[in-house]
């Protein structure tokens, strides 16, 4: 598949207070680079991610969204990424039905300590958005007249 | 609407030099509600902060924006600072411009639009902030060390030092650790009993320590300031409280074929033990899956030949529930498994040791009595090659990516002691690196090579032959002269890489503290807060942390008790307040969201309700503040989206989203 370079996705990346937003300072103090596209907002935990936010941000124009938790067995909230993953399956598997491919949304664990798993799990994803090209921009109906 | 004021850092070069800084100050202008915008080269310094503080007072700002480096490091000081000039603190957002924008990004335009976008959803956020009160919960002033080593007993005997009470919970019958395996220690070669056991003694004697040892921590609750804690005391089957500790049960017990886990497994012990003599408490336990009496019912012996009546077979574990304001994690360390190293013949020849086996053997309380032989034939060695990093450094997933940093020193040791005590013993190490950055550490390394004449070889040992004469050949390369070497030895020590104690997971999962992949507890800041865990109240001592030696295990248990008496030194402690709140309109009592609580914060009751002008019953949840964490599962699993977070409540977030993809 040939691989669209001028194309500059929007890429929303939810990450946990504890583990992936820790991973992703680890990632910027080693000065390991990925894509400017990639744009974090930082969360108590993968769980406080309401499926509603990644609906939003498929409706605003994103062509990928991104959910990084900690490590099944490892959330400080003891269960909280347990639950991310539910909902994250029902939703995904919601959206690809809908048009968004799976390949534009995923859930990744990374750890405080995983800073170069962080640069590289962002620079896959935004890599397999580049060949995806430009997302379907979902409407919210009710707007609709 | 707010009034928001925009500081953006320069952070010396670290942000400017690939962050257009007044380009993100003017662009963020454009946002609304944003009345004053400025750039300055450190915003956290006492001239950054002034600067923050004259625009609240100037612009009558009512929330501010910080372009910085991550929240992780500088969100309390910007709260703090906002505190300080009348605004409530938790009227700041930060833009995180550096860790996740200046420092990975090369190319300038790129970068600076990042910056400005990443202002922007911090600017959208803050619109919508409101100000939060923090609540107050109280401390209980008493302390648990988990892990009753070195690390452990420092940071017990500094903490009762200043006055607070200190339990320690240790899981073997002794307190001691490894360092109690140990024979003597580098650089300065004085024995480690000798400096070990009076710290024991002191701990035992000490009024505000409580030791448990033959103990486990079980569960876990509550926070910082107040946890609750369940410590399981496996039956010891002897009564502590009668036993004298006279040893004639040790003595007499006919079951004396367990490996004994102290010698490392190099000899046995008996079915009733304490793992070495100078064990405390000096109160032996019956190890009931060797105990012939627990086994097959008949014997009995160490009941009849107990002066005392300690002996009670019908012992129970017990569960201790206890209160505690700071926990301390000293788990330290053990050596790898070196099943998956069949090239060294660790599991075909008993002269194939490791070094903490070595250190057993030397030990004048060991199973050879401190005697250097050979364990397959009890004859001396006339050769000894040492082998270094055995699993440290190793690139492949049989071993672990770190260096373990002790091996060097002690391989030193080691050498040193055996050429000075068996002038005619030819010792050899093989060495990848020689790693001696230390006090007197280089120094120690120097002797061994130069006084002692111990031969370093740079390379590494591809493979260890058992011989049929009993002796060991070992292939290695020599990478200086740039060829292989054999060396027919008589003994062969390996220096193993040292892991995180097992069981570490499962006491970081019940106290919620973060891991990384190599099992070593994560400290909340690498360099600034290297001995307090992430989880507030949870502070790392000695290995658990990260490998580290004897005089650098007691200065962190030194300074994780700092760490614990300036928390168990307040009465009161501020509690976040960023947690969940149900609208009670919106509410229908489901029950959802108790469901899915960790803490049990989330309670239902029955209030009246004016609906639109209709008052009615309504059973609602309401959130105990003080057990609410503010993880924000609740909110997502509530259906009627009554539940919200303060401080990351969904229109916040939803406003985040759109300026990210606006």
């Amino acid at each position: 598949m040939s691989v669209n370079q001028e194309f500059r996705p929007k890429i929303v990346a939810f990450c946990c207070n504890w583990c992936s937003y820790a991973g992703a300072d680890l990632a910027g103090s080693s000065r390991l680079s990925y894509p400017a596209d990639v744009k974090i907002i930082r969360v108590p935990c993968s769980c406080r991610v309401n499926p509603m936010f990644i609906l939003r941000a498929f409706e605003k124009g994103a062509d990928g969204v991104i959910l990084c938790g900690c490590h099944p067995g490892d959330c400080h909230y003891s269960t909280g990424n347990y639950y991310a993953r539910r909902r994250m399956t029902l939703l995904f598997s919601m959206l690809d039905f809908m048009g968004v491919e799976n390949g534009r949304t995923r859930v990744e664990w990374v750890s405080a300590a995983e800073g170069v798993k962080f640069s590289t799990v962002m620079n896959d994803f935004v890599e397999k958005i580049r060949s995806l090209g430009e997302n379907v921009r979902l409407g919210d109906l009710r707007c609709k007249k | 609407m707010q009034r928001i004021g925009v500081f953006v850092c320069h952070c010396g070069s670290n942000i400017a030099a690939t962050v257009d800084v007044k380009k993100v100050a003017e662009m963020a202008r454009l946002e609304p509600g944003v009345v004053f915008a400025d750039d300055y080269q450190y915003m956290c310094s006492e001239a950054g902060q002034a600067k923050i503080g004259a625009a609240i007072k100037e612009y009558n700002l009512t929330g501010l924006v910080v372009c910085s480096c991550s929240p992780r490091m500088h969100e309390a000081t910007f709260r703090k600072c906002a505190e300080r000039y009348g605004l409530n603190p938790y009227m700041v957002e930060i833009a995180n411009i550096r860790e996740h924008c200046s420092w990975i990004h090369k190319d300038m335009e790129e970068a600076t639009q990042k910056a400005v976008i990443l202002a922007r959803a911090a600017i959208a956020k803050v619109n919508l902030n409101a100000p939060l009160q923090a609540g107050e919960s109280r401390v209980t002033k008493r302390a648990l060390v988990i892990g009753g080593g070195i690390a452990g007993i420092q940071t017990a005997l500094d903490i009762a030092d200043a006055g607070y009470e200190v339990d320690i919970v240790e899981k073997t019958p002794s307190i001691g650790g490894r360092m109690s395996q140990l024979d003597k220690t580098f650089p300065t070669l004085d024995c480690s009993a000798c400096i070990l056991t009076p710290k024991m003694v002191d701990a035992a004697g000490h009024e505000k320590i409580k030791i448990y040892t033959y103990s486990e921590v079980e569960k876990v609750s509550g926070f910082v300031g107040d946890f609750t804690v369940d410590i399981r005391k496996k039956a010891r089957s002897v009564d502590e409280a009668k036993c004298t500790g006279c040893g004639v049960c040790q003595e007499k017990c006919p079951s004396k074929k367990t490996p004994s886990e102290f010698n490392r497994g190099l000899n046995n012990r008996s079915a009733i033990y304490t793992p070495f003599a100078q064990a405390i408490p000096n109160v032996p336990v019956i190890d009931r899956e060797a105990c012939i009496k627990f086994k097959t019912g008949k014997c009995g012996v160490c009941e009849k030949v107990c002066q005392a009546g300690a002996i009670n077979y019908a012992q129970e574990d017990e569960i201790i529930t206890e209160k505690y304001g700071a926990i301390v994690v000293a788990t330290g360390f053990d050596t790898i498994k070196l099943d998956k190293y069949d090239e060294y013949a660790y599991s075909q020849s008993k002269d194939v040791i490791t070094s903490l086996e070595l250190e057993r053997i030397m030990n004048a309380a060991g199973p050879t009595k401190g005697h250097l032989e050979r364990l397959s034939d009890g004859k001396a060695p006339k050769e000894i090659v040492f082998v270094q990093c055995v699993g440290s450094r190793c690139s492949d997933e049989r071993g672990k990516p770190y260096c373990s940093k002790i091996c060097c020193m002690y391989t030193a040791k080691h050498a040193m002691l055996i050429r000075d005590k068996y002038p005619d013993v030819n010792v050899t190490v093989f060495y990848i690196d020689v790693r001696t950055p230390g006090k007197n550490f280089d120094e120690f390394y120097r002797r061994a090579v130069e006084e002692y004449g111990v031969n370093y070889i740079k390379g590494q040992v591809g493979k260890v032959a058992p011989q049929p004469d009993g002796s060991l050949l070992v292939q290695g390369s020599d990478l200086i002269d740039n060829k292989q070497i054999k060396i027919k030895a008589d003994m062969v020590v390996l220096a193993t890489a040292i892991e995180p104690n097992q069981g570490v997971r499962n006491i970081a999962t019940m106290l919620t503290a973060s891991i990384d992949t190599n099992n070593f507890l994560t400290e909340a800041h690498p360099k600034l807060r290297p001995v307090e865990s992430p989880t507030a109240g949870v502070f790392l001592s000695g290995v658990c942390q990260g490998p580290k030696d004897i005089p650098e295990t007691v200065s962190q248990a030194g300074a994780a008790a700092v760490k614990v008496i300036g928390l168990l030194a307040k009465d009161k402690l501020t509690t976040n307040p960023c947690t969940a709140q149900a609208d009670e309109l919106l509410c229908n009592g489901c029950s959802n969201c108790a469901k899915v609580c960790p803490y049990g914060a989330i309670t239902y009751e029955t209030r009246q309700v004016n609906d639109h002008g209709i008052r009615e019953d309504r059973r609602i949840a309401v959130v105990n503040k003080a057990l609410c964490q503010g993880c924000g599962a609740c909110t997502v699993t509530c259906p009627s989206g009554a539940m919200d977070l303060q401080g990351f409540s969904n229109r916040q977030l939803i406003a985040e989203v759109d300026a990210i993809c606006r």
